[in-house]
């Protein structure tokens, strides 16, 4: 065959997967968007479901989202950022520090129904926090801290040799340098690291529903129970008692991931910008 | 470029001041090479050094064990003896951390942190310990005025350090130096990464610099080395693989006049490097 048939067809080929893949996330935002946006009222944002069929709003499951979502990095943020530096910058490089990498790497792995349970296991029963936000927060920091962790090493490896130099230079010890001069310059870098792992807190179901519980209270304390989005999603679908409300919720859960995940992109663009 | 006089108008007396760094026998390894052997110099205060060479002729390497800033790269080994005003910096005892205040390094890159043109300047006497707004305010313009940039920015203090232009921020970075008050300033390369105007600049503070700063410079632009410096030092790796030697030092105009050296001479009337 012509050599440039042959060049035809692989570019069909390699343009058609490309297409397939922006085609199938149309077709779930779509989808998701025409079944929902019907629900999206004001008052399905802020009041919380009442009746047999779990009908008004959603109230309750966004502040518990946004409450275990928020505590969890709170707790992940400072040991993620602080091994990261042992790792970057004082470990030395050897077989310990590629075993602690190596085990972060698998964390992230790890189902996340088996993190769920482990979290069940650990603090709900045996530490007697029960089905709490706590719980749930602490059990999602597992699922965070590697995305942190590794994120926030990339970015500390990726301040220029020069600018610490610079420091030792005019007499700054090893943590005067870190501190004040590697963390900053790493700190936009950092927080998209903690954007994009929030993000991935906030759709986390298994891990949320085997340590916070279902209970749609709307959560005041930390050792208060609580239904997440997620959870309030899979409930309403699995027993099919309100679909309409399933997918307003499924939309709601879509636009705070995608919120997230733009966040972080434009911090990455806009260090990007300043920093040349 | 600067209305200095030619090369051969240049003095050929012998310096006087008192050796500030006093270098005998120096062996210096990354690993298993052996990067530099039989260094033996004396660099005098109040003047400018040149060390000049090829690539890869170990000059950066000599360099950085002034302020043992070789220190930070795993592996290096260093044999002989360096002395600071007859002090050993390799001495037991002796601090890295504070060797490097005293003596300041300027790179190749501009490297301003990523604050504002004042933080900048204030970072090095902030970390040794001022912290009185007035006195802050005090060193860091006379910081700025001694690099020959405090015209440039005495309206922009709050503007982050990255915004000015590679000349700029080179000044910027000599004036972070100065503001700690160094007996020594080391430039590895200071003005190849800069434009024209600025490099008359950098020169220009040079000159200035000198009575209060003894100040080493790596270059290789050969003509910067005979506008600025008082003595010249040429290094030189004969094969690949093998460790670089000091060829010749002496006052500059005699390097670049009538060297002693086949070699030397050969490198200067361009026939290699």
């Amino acid at each position: 065959m012509d050599k440039r048939w042959t060049n035809r067809i692989a570019l069909g080929v390699l343009w058609l997967c490309g297409i397939t893949t922006v085609t199938i996330l149309g077709a779930v935002i779509l989808y998701v968007f025409v079944r929902g946006v019907g629900q999206i009222t004001p008052e399905f944002i802020f009041t919380k479901p009442h009746g047999v069929n779990a009908e008004g709003g959603i109230g309750p499951t966004i502040i518990a989202t946004m409450y275990v979502t928020g505590l969890s990095m709170l707790i992940v943020t400072p040991i993620a950022v602080l091994a990261a530096v042992y790792l970057a910058e004082y470990a030395v490089q050897g077989k310990l520090v590629d075993a602690i990498r190596f085990a972060a790497d698998t964390l992230a792995s790890v189902p996340s129904i088996v993190m769920g349970l482990f979290g069940f296991a650990l603090f709900v029963e045996v530490m007697g926090l029960g089905f709490s936000v706590l719980s749930g927060a602490l059990a999602l920091s597992f699922l965070m801290l590697p995305i942190v962790m590794r994120a926030t090493e990339e970015a500390i490896r990726a301040v220029p040799k020069y600018i610490r130099w610079g420091s030792y230079g005019l007499g700054a010890s090893k943590w005067q340098t870190v501190s004040r001069i590697v963390l900053p310059s790493a700190l936009p870098r950092i927080l998209t690291g903690i954007i994009l792992a929030m993000g991935r807190a906030v759709g986390e179901t298994a891990v949320v529903i085997f340590t916070m519980g279902q209970a749609v209270y709307l959560p005041i304390s930390p050792l208060d129970s609580g239904r997440s989005m997620t959870v309030h999603l899979y409930m309403l679908a699995m027993e099919g008692i309100n679909m309409d409300a399933a997918y307003g919720t499924a939309l709601l859960l879509m636009v705070m991931v995608l919120f997230f995940n733009l966040s972080a992109r434009w911090l990455a663009a806009r260090n990007r910008r300043l920093q040349g | 470029m600067n209305p200095s006089p030619p090369v051969s108008q240049l003095s050929t007396e012998p310096l006087t001041g008192n050796p500030r760094f006093s270098v005998r026998g120096l062996e210096f390894f990354y690993g298993d090479f052996h990067a530099l052997t039989g260094i033996t110099i004396d660099v005098r205060e109040n003047s400018v050094t040149a060390f000049i060479g090829p690539s890869g002729c170990g000059k950066s390497t000599f360099l950085r064990c002034l302020n043992r800033m070789n220190d930070l790269i795993p592996g290096t080994r260093l044999e002989g003896t360096i002395t600071l005003d007859g002090a050993d910096i390799y001495g037991s005892g002796v601090d890295p951390v504070d060797l490097r205040r005293r003596v300041g390094m300027i790179f190749q890159q501009p490297n301003p942190f990523p604050m504002s043109i004042y933080d900048n300047v204030a970072f090095g006497p902030r970390l040794h310990g001022v912290t009185k707004r007035a006195e802050l305010d005090e060193i860091v313009e006379k910081a700025l005025v001694r690099a020959n940039v405090w015209k440039e920015v005495k309206d922009i203090m709050g503007r982050g350090g990255l915004t000015l232009s590679g000349g700029q921020q080179q000044r910027l970075c000599i004036a972070r130096v100065l503001a700690v008050q160094p007996d020594v300033l080391l430039m590895d390369e200071p003005c190849s990464a800069i434009d024209p105007t600025s490099v008359q600049k950098v020169e220009d503070l040079m000159a200035e610099l000198k009575n209060s700063v003894t100040i080493i410079i790596v270059t290789h632009n050969m003509q910067q080395a005979a506008r600025v410096s008082d003595e010249t030092a040429f290094f030189l790796q004969e094969k690949q693989g093998e460790a670089a030697e000091l060829i010749e030092f002496g006052r500059t105009a005699e390097i670049f006049t009538s060297p002693r050296d086949r070699r030397t001479e050969d490198y200067i009337t361009g026939r290699f490097g």
